[in-house]
């Protein structure tokens, strides 16, 4: 229960995605990346027994301790968790599925104003994770390379001259690095152009994947495209290369919901005018469900129906009234009908003030 | 690069290119993205990576491969794709090279190289430079050259030793 776990509580006491410029932008919700790091001379987490898994756990926290990019930061050992409160971590993207499932001696180091998390014995020794809102890759590289430069200084990699970072599976071999960005496309999906973009994009070696990674639905139009290959390139040209096509998708979207509006779409001005309705008046909400709704209220403000400030409201809800992290701020467990009765209360709360929707031409009123 | 290859089962254009080795042969599959998921090649759990791995080797020195560090075998790795130890790469590196061909776009790391590892890499480079010069002074005849080299490698080479620890 979070009263008795303060770290957990120091985690989610914030609320948000990261401190680190917290402004909303349309289309993407955020970027990340993620460094697959080994320990020389240790067996890798998969195949390690539990004492060469909790001396790899000990020997990495009490390093990044050290860090003094990490100061501050929480420590967790993965099995004084409940389950509700791993959850809550997955869904702030601050652990994998991965991790949440592991047997025993695995953890995570989390400092979540730099919006960064640092796996230990997920598939490799350690997953240094980072986040930030916006586009700028190159800037979250830097960051990410500093804590990695800082966390090398104290812990001897598996580094291979020809090969590169040495990781568990041979596809994240060499950077170790893989770069995404949390893309909300829902102007694609409506006009049914999802398909062949995703196709475009792996054709270029870039992978596009539901929210919460490999094998998810794409609840909510959100998607994740990310690099493939970290073998053969360095970060620079796999950044740049992510970049383009991110733009490219961009304008893509956008151009799929001018199109949207100039039609004068019934079926799009639909769903937006019943998303409002369900937000404002629904007492029973599944989080699949409120994840629908909350992105085409997302879609919504970028398209200037509602002010641009309910995109914020949006996206702290999108995070918020997940399954673990409700239960995380209440501090138990909830079983699922009475959790779907409290997202409905908390979004009929929230939205109770959301202005009329207008068209930008003032050709739609959805109250009129 | 994209390639322009169509997939051997439906004529699509081909997204997933495969090599194989079967004995001495190399084969190489193209396939486009439904058919490769629909032979279960792009399914990490599925007959993929590790039937490559396993396969091509068996077949190459029909003798089972064990990493020395950590006892880890082909046949483990079918099992989920992923490595014993990092040490298992210079044990399975014969094997290994048609995968990651597979994989990635190029075979040889361009990226980051960790602190610890360019200093021992430009101690590397120093020295492959020096003995390129200890060679010359010998042919040249330089003899006190030549001895002079030959000490300064010496100190070089265990400086490198004592870094590498």
């Amino acid at each position: 229960m979070s009263a008795n776990n303060p770290a957990i509580e120091q985690i989610f006491r914030d609320g948000g995605i990261n401190g680190v410029d917290a402004s909303s932008r349309p289309v993407v919700f955020s970027i990340r990346m993620r460094l697959a790091r080994n320990l020389a001379g240790h067996r890798l987490p998969g195949w390690a027994d539990k004492t060469a898994r909790a001396q790899v756990l000990g020997e990495c926290f009490s390093a990044l301790r050290g860090v003094e990019a990490l100061s501050g930061a929480a420590y967790l050992m993965m099995d004084e968790l409940d389950e509700f409160e791993k959850l809550a971590l997955v869904e702030s993207h601050l652990i994998s599925r991965e991790l949440m499932a592991s047997k025993h001696d695995s953890g995570v180091v989390v400092k979540k104003s730099a919006g960064c998390s640092i796996m230990i014995n997920e598939e490799d020794h350690l997953r240094i994770q980072m986040v930030r809102r916006g586009m700028d890759l190159e800037a979250l590289w830097k960051n990410i390379d500093a804590v990695d430069d800082a966390i090398e200084e104290k812990l001897d990699y598996a580094f291979s001259d020809k090969l590169g970072y040495l990781t568990a599976c041979p596809t994240n071999l060499g950077t170790g690095m893989r770069a995404s960005a949390m893309m909300h496309l829902p102007g694609l999906c409506l006009a049914g152009h999802m398909e062949q973009v995703i196709r475009t994009v792996a054709q270029l070696g870039l992978a596009v994947r539901g929210h919460f990674g490999e094998g998810t639905e794409a609840t909510g139009s959100i998607f994740q495209i990310s690099n493939q290959q970290t073998l053969g390139e360095d970060e620079g040209t796999i950044i740049r290369r992510l970049a383009n096509v991110l733009s490219a998708v961009i304008e893509q979207e956008l151009n799929a919901r001018e199109k949207l509006l100039e039609e004068k779409n019934d079926k799009f001005l639909d769903k937006i005018g019943r998303a409002r309705g369900v937000l404002q008046n629904g007492h029973l909400l599944s989080s699949e469900e409120a994840m629908d709704h909350l992105s085409l209220t997302r879609l919504a403000a970028d398209m200037g129906m509602v002010p641009a400030s309910w995109r914020d409201v949006a996206d702290r809800l999108l995070v918020e009234t997940q399954p673990g992290l409700m239960q995380v701020r209440a501090g138990a467990e909830i079983d699922p009908a009475r959790r779907d009765a409290l997202r409905a209360k908390i979004m009929r709360e929230e939205f109770a003030q959301m202005p009329t929707l207008t068209h930008i031409n003032g050709a739609m009123s959805a109250n009129s | 690069m994209a390639e322009s290859h169509k997939c051997q089962i439906c004529g699509k254009p081909a997204t997933v290119h495969l090599t194989q080795i079967v004995g001495s042969k190399i084969h190489k599959i193209d396939l486009c993205e439904d058919c490769a998921r629909e032979k279960g090649v792009t399914d990490p759990e599925g007959f993929s990576l590790g039937e490559i791995f396993g396969g091509a080797h068996a077949q190459q020195t029909g003798e089972s491969l064990v990493c020395d560090k950590c006892g880890f075998t082909p046949k483990d790795f079918k099992k989920n794709g992923l490595f014993g130890c990092p040490d298992c790469y210079v044990k399975f590196a014969p094997v290994l090279e048609p995968m990651l061909r597979t994989m990635h776009r190029d075979i040889v790391h361009r990226g980051k190289v960790p602190a610890r590892s360019l200093k021992k890499m430009s101690i590397r480079g120093r020295i492959s430079a020096m003995e390129e010069q200890l060679d010359l002074a010998i042919k040249d005849e330089r003899f006190e050259d030549a001895a002079k080299i030959r000490d300064e490698l010496a100190t070089m080479r265990k400086s490198m030793k004592t870094e590498t620890k």
